[in-house]
């Protein structure tokens, strides 16, 4: 049967196998708009409620920037990582992708790369929205970075939860048990770092929280390429 | 001949309970195997072990030379999978997802295979229409171009008839066929019997979590599938109730 020229590699290859995982996620997302539009509906929403909701004066608001805008990403972040993995699941093609002859470590990062580009595509996307609404201009280059830095923890461990919670009925609930505890040192390490630039602090004097995340993106990144193999098998 | 699946003494358990129970297998180069038996009698569990999705608690298997758990990916190169599922992405089309599934497979330079397959399948024509406007037929006519796109030694088939109407599923038989032809080896579980009479060369029952006994087709009467399969089911049953009455 193997005809037309094509060839069957000894071994399929790592970056091969992940790009190829990142274009169908993109491709499906470009025609389906259904993971982008639920994030981006949702965290206008939140952010919208917080205006209303909390009613600041100017100068409170600015202090709690930090916090609001994480909290946002967060949620819509988690709304996306349940989406992205129940897609898999759903329609069995989650198997289809256990089954290429492939490093599963070379799916769980194509997987992550995708819901890493979701969420910063929601977060610049919010960004401006945010600043028009609180009338005050947080688009910043280290905001920038930390949201880069921040979601990559996120979506890091996020992806690995996500693979897992799958499998159970009430994955909707389960993930957010069990993504909101581990994220935490990312989650307080952004805030603080978002808050001290959104307050007009050097970097060198946030230089902690850097490091900080740099830490915990490397230790998330490792441990969910360790186990995600255990993971998804039965 | 030389058997390309060797299952010896496999074990799987689900908690407490025992779906396989030291179960052997083994599979003749070039044989189209149907496994019949009840819900739960353990064939898609032994078809996820097979397929390395699932892993055994113990036992030995070979596929293609190559050992599972250790080896898997290289088993996972030899084998196709069919499910009821047809683990295909809805938005993308019928192209892209076999593009998608190459590329997984390590394949370069396929459009022509591509192309090759969708004619197989009969769904050149659609080619660029999304998979999730096909019907449930056409899309099980997929789901078998996306399993041999690699040309796999071994094509496994868990129900793949279900939820196709009778036209579908006299295609999905014609294709089958057709694989079979060209020397692949073929392992499928189905309900249905007058349709796996046609298309088998050799029936096992797989009762309780066991295989209990193999039948070549040639050696059975016409329209006698049923009948046998009955009579081994009988068989256990009694022989179950035996040893609990003493």
């Amino acid at each position: 049967m193997q005809k037309g020229g094509s060839k069957v590699q000894p071994k399929t290859s790592f970056f091969k196998a992940l790009f190829a995982v990142v274009w169908k996620d993109l491709i499906a997302e470009l025609r389906g708009k259904e993971l982008i539009s639920a994030m981006l509906v949702f965290a206008l929403l939140v952010i919208f409620i917080f205006n209303f909701a909390l009613e600041l004066d100017p100068k409170t608001r600015s202090a709690l920037t930090a916090g609001i805008l994480w909290v946002t990403i967060i949620f819509a972040g988690n709304l996306g990582l349940n989406r992205s993995m129940s897609v898999e699941k759903d329609r069995g093609c989650l198997d289809g992708l256990l089954l290429a002859p492939v490093d599963r470590t070379a799916i769980y990062f194509g997987k992550s790369i995708a819901n890493w580009i979701f969420m910063l595509i929601v977060a610049m996307i919010v960004l401006p929205i945010y600043s028009i609404l609180y009338n005050t201009n947080i688009i910043s280059p280290a905001l920038i970075l930390v949201i880069i830095l921040g979601s990559e923890g996120y979506v890091a461990i996020g992806t690995l939860l996500a693979s897992m919670a799958v499998q159970a009925r009430t994955r909707d609930i389960l993930l957010p048990i069990l993504l909101f505890p581990v994220i935490l040192p990312v989650l307080i390490a952004a805030v603080k770092a978002s808050a001290g630039i959104l307050s007009g602090f050097p970097l060198t004097d946030l230089q902690t929280w850097f490091n900080l995340l740099i830490v915990y993106d490397i230790i998330f990144t490792s441990v969910a390429f360790m186990v995600f193999d255990s993971v998804v098998e039965e | 001949m030389t058997a390309i699946i060797e299952v010896r003494n496999l074990i799987k358990r689900f908690g407490h309970k025992q779906v396989l129970r030291q179960l052997n297998f083994s599979v003749q180069q070039g044989e189209f195997v149907a496994l019949l038996g009840s819900n739960g009698a353990g064939k898609t569990t032994l078809l996820r072990i097979l397929s390395s999705l699932s892993k055994p608690n113990y036992g030995e298997i070979q596929i293609a030379g190559y050992f599972l758990p250790g080896q898997s990916a290289q088993v996972r190169k030899k084998l196709g999978v069919v499910s009821h599922l047809p683990l295909l992405y809805g938005d993308l089309s019928a192209e892209e997802n076999l593009k998608f599934y190459g590329k997984l497979y390590g394949l370069s330079d396929f459009q022509n295979h591509i192309e090759e397959i969708l004619k197989l399948v009969g769904l050149l024509k659609r080619k660029k229409d999304l998979v999730r406007t096909f019907s449930r037929g056409m899309q099980q006519r997929l789901a078998i171009g996306r399993a041999i796109i690699h040309d796999p030694e071994v094509l496994l088939l868990d129900e793949p008839h279900t939820g196709l109407d009778q036209d579908a599923a006299n295609m999905l038989d014609t294709l089958l066929q057709e694989i079979a032809s060209r020397g692949r080896t073929v392992v499928m579980t189905s309900h249905d019997f007058p349709r796996v009479a046609n298309l088998a060369t050799r029936f096992d029952v797989l009762y309780k979590g066991k295989i209990h006994a193999s039948k070549l087709a040639k050696d059975l009467p016409q329209h006698g599938l049923l009948a046998y399969y009955q009579s081994i089911v009988d068989e256990i049953d009694a022989e179950g109730g035996k040893q609990g009455a003493t």
